[in-house]
């Protein structure tokens, strides 16, 4: 059983624009890039679950020539609101590294 | 300085000298790109990355002297070796307030340094009437999440800017500037812009503008240096850290476009779209990289628009506990706390607190995510607790505050035998925040013309002091 943390040597998510999240998951090489990047438990379900994103917006981009995954989802509520923990979401990636792929 | 646009027969350098303006500026780059050949010095001062609090108040995020130390190197050097100066959202938002700031900036600058130069103010604030015209038109489009634009949003704006293209900058260039200095601009248009004037061609003159929008994040060790240099040839460019003890990779190069982006392939700006998914990115020296392959394509002109609120108030207090009882069951304390407050302001200030909102966010324990926390997870050494309560007015909040400080300071829990007293850090306890600032606009406005909302003004030192 892998997890998020133990096949990607780099994880960081930031703000894009006031109204998204984007996550990159920086696979540690080709092997679990190609075995893990579109792994199910890395889906809209996912981050509907963690961050109650819409999971019909969730947008991917694997990056094959980085090894990377970009994951962006909209904000339940825009950058800055009344119950804003996280103004440029740096934080956010570290609730997905216990993730298990497989 | 204006020279008619032409094709380039040498690639065209520009010195992108910090992430932005502000950040740190280091002189010996600024030297070291102008001594490779720079032939502009070009800039973004801002971002919406930190909040809507910038735009709604039209103040900067950075401190004064640090823009102007920045902006005094740049001025400098930039006149000495007689290049322009151009600057993407001044002031951190690019409003017409934060722009006035920064032009006072660099007028004082000028005067300081006993130089004339003519200055640029790209304005692209936009007032109600324009934007709810744009939009009964049918000329403004939401982008996801946001849905259709209604006046009401509209007035809620305190300021709405749209970000804007090249055009204007090209434009300033034709007519002489020596410095421009713009309102609300896409990152990449400002970069971008001196060599399209120049006639480089769009994709890599686009590609090469992202991939220094911020500086030396381009580069391989990012905390070594600030600025990097490009140079944007026919099919290609490449680029270079400005400090020699850095370099660029293509990892460091190519990575940058994943960074604050939300699709590293395919990037929308004013008038087209920048497609660098056949970009190929190589290493043509120990510190460079050579970049082709990337494509534009140009599209119906469209400028975002970005309009920031200023909505309810806040009033917050600040504890520090290490007391065990409490920080073995913190759970149970933060529920337990925030059921005593809410009773406490239905009684103690009761309907005149209308649907005021309360929140603890516990430190040391859940305060990021607000998440319950996985079972057995162990007890923290301590937490800091900060009570957040949201109001309509400044008072209100502020008053419901005080109603729940003697609780938010003594609240006991089931285990304590005498009454706690939890750690403030100041006095008075409460610290008015202010109001809540938002952005409320995530939409495009369609433009028959690049110019068209756009105001430009000059600042021509020369005329001033021939006077």
């Amino acid at each position: 059983m892998a997890t998020v943390n133990e096949v990607c040597r780099l994880v960081r998510s930031k703000n894009a624009g006031p109204y998204w999240v984007t996550v990159d998951f920086f696979f540690k090489d080709a092997e679990s890039y190609a075995r893990y990047a579109r792994s199910p438990a890395l889906g809209g379900d996912t981050f509907a679950r963690l961050f109650g994103a819409d999971p019909a917006l969730v947008k991917y981009f694997p990056v094959d020539s980085l090894h990377v995954l970009k994951v962006s989802y909209p904000r339940t509520s825009p950058q800055g609101g009344e119950v804003e923990r996280d103004m440029h979401c740096g934080q956010q990636y570290v609730r997905l590294l216990d993730i298990e792929l497989d | 300085m204006t020279e008619p646009k032409d094709n380039p027969s040498k690639p065209i350098s520009v010195l992108v000298p910090a992430g932005s303006l502000g950040a740190g500026v280091r002189e010996d780059e600024v030297a070291y790109g102008i001594a490779k050949g720079a032939m502009v010095i070009a800039s973004d001062a801002g971002s919406t990355d930190s909040g809507a609090a910038y735009l709604a108040l039209g103040i900067s995020k950075n401190n004064r002297q640090s823009v102007k130390r920045d902006l005094e190197i740049m001025m400098k050097q930039a006149w000495a070796a007689g290049i322009p100066i151009v600057i993407g959202t001044s002031g951190q938002a690019g409003g017409d307030k934060n722009l006035d700031w920064t032009r006072d900036i660099a007028v004082e600058i000028a005067r300081e340094l006993g130089i004339r130069p003519k200055i640029a103010l790209l304005r692209s604030e936009l007032d109600k009437a324009t934007v709810k015209a744009k939009n009964a038109a049918g000329r403004i489009r939401p982008l996801a999440p946001l849905g259709a634009l209604d006046d009401a949003t509209i007035d809620a704006c305190d300021h709405i800017v749209a970000a804007l293209g090249p055009e204007p900058y090209i434009a300033a260039l034709d007519a002489g500037a020596d410095i421009i200095l713009g309102g609300r601009t896409t990152d990449t248009a400002v970069i971008a812009s001196y060599a399209l004037w120049k006639g480089a061609p769009a994709g890599p003159s686009w590609h090469a503008g992202k991939i220094a929008e911020c500086g030396a994040q381009c580069t391989e060790k990012v905390e070594e240096g600030a600025g990097v240099l490009l140079r944007i040839d026919r099919d290609s460019f490449e680029v270079e850290p400005l400090s020699t003890a850095n370099r660029c990779t293509p990892h460091s190069v190519s990575a940058h476009m994943l960074y604050e982006n939300s699709d590293p392939f395919r990037l929308v700006e004013p008038g087209g779209v920048l497609d660098v998914i056949a970009s190929r990115y190589a290493q043509i020296d120990p510190r460079t990289v050579k970049v082709t392959g990337s494509v534009w394509e140009p599209k119906p002109y469209t400028m975002k628009l970005e309009g920031a609120s200023s909505g309810r108030f806040q009033t917050v207090m600040l504890v520090g506990i290490q007391d065990p009882v409490v920080l073995n069951n913190l759970d149970a304390f933060h529920d337990r706390m925030l059921g005593v407050l809410y009773d406490r302001v239905h009684k103690a200030v009761g309907e005149a607190a209308r649907d005021f909102h309360l929140s603890l966010r516990l430190y040391g324990w859940n305060a990021v995510s607000g998440d319950k926390v996985p079972a057995g997870t162990p007890a923290p050494r301590e937490v800091g607790v900060l009570f957040v309560a949201t109001a309509d007015t400044q008072e209100m909040a502020t008053q419901i505050a005080k109603a729940c400080n003697p609780y938010f300071f003594h609240m006991y829990m089931p285990e304590h035998e005498e009454m706690p007293s939890y750690g403030f850090a100041f006095t008075p306890a409460d610290i008015e925040r202010g109001p809540v600032y938002e952005f409320r606009l995530n939409h495009v406005v369609e433009c028959d013309d690049p110019m068209e909302l756009v105001r430009t003004e000059w600042v021509d030192l020369a005329l001033e002091e021939a006077a």
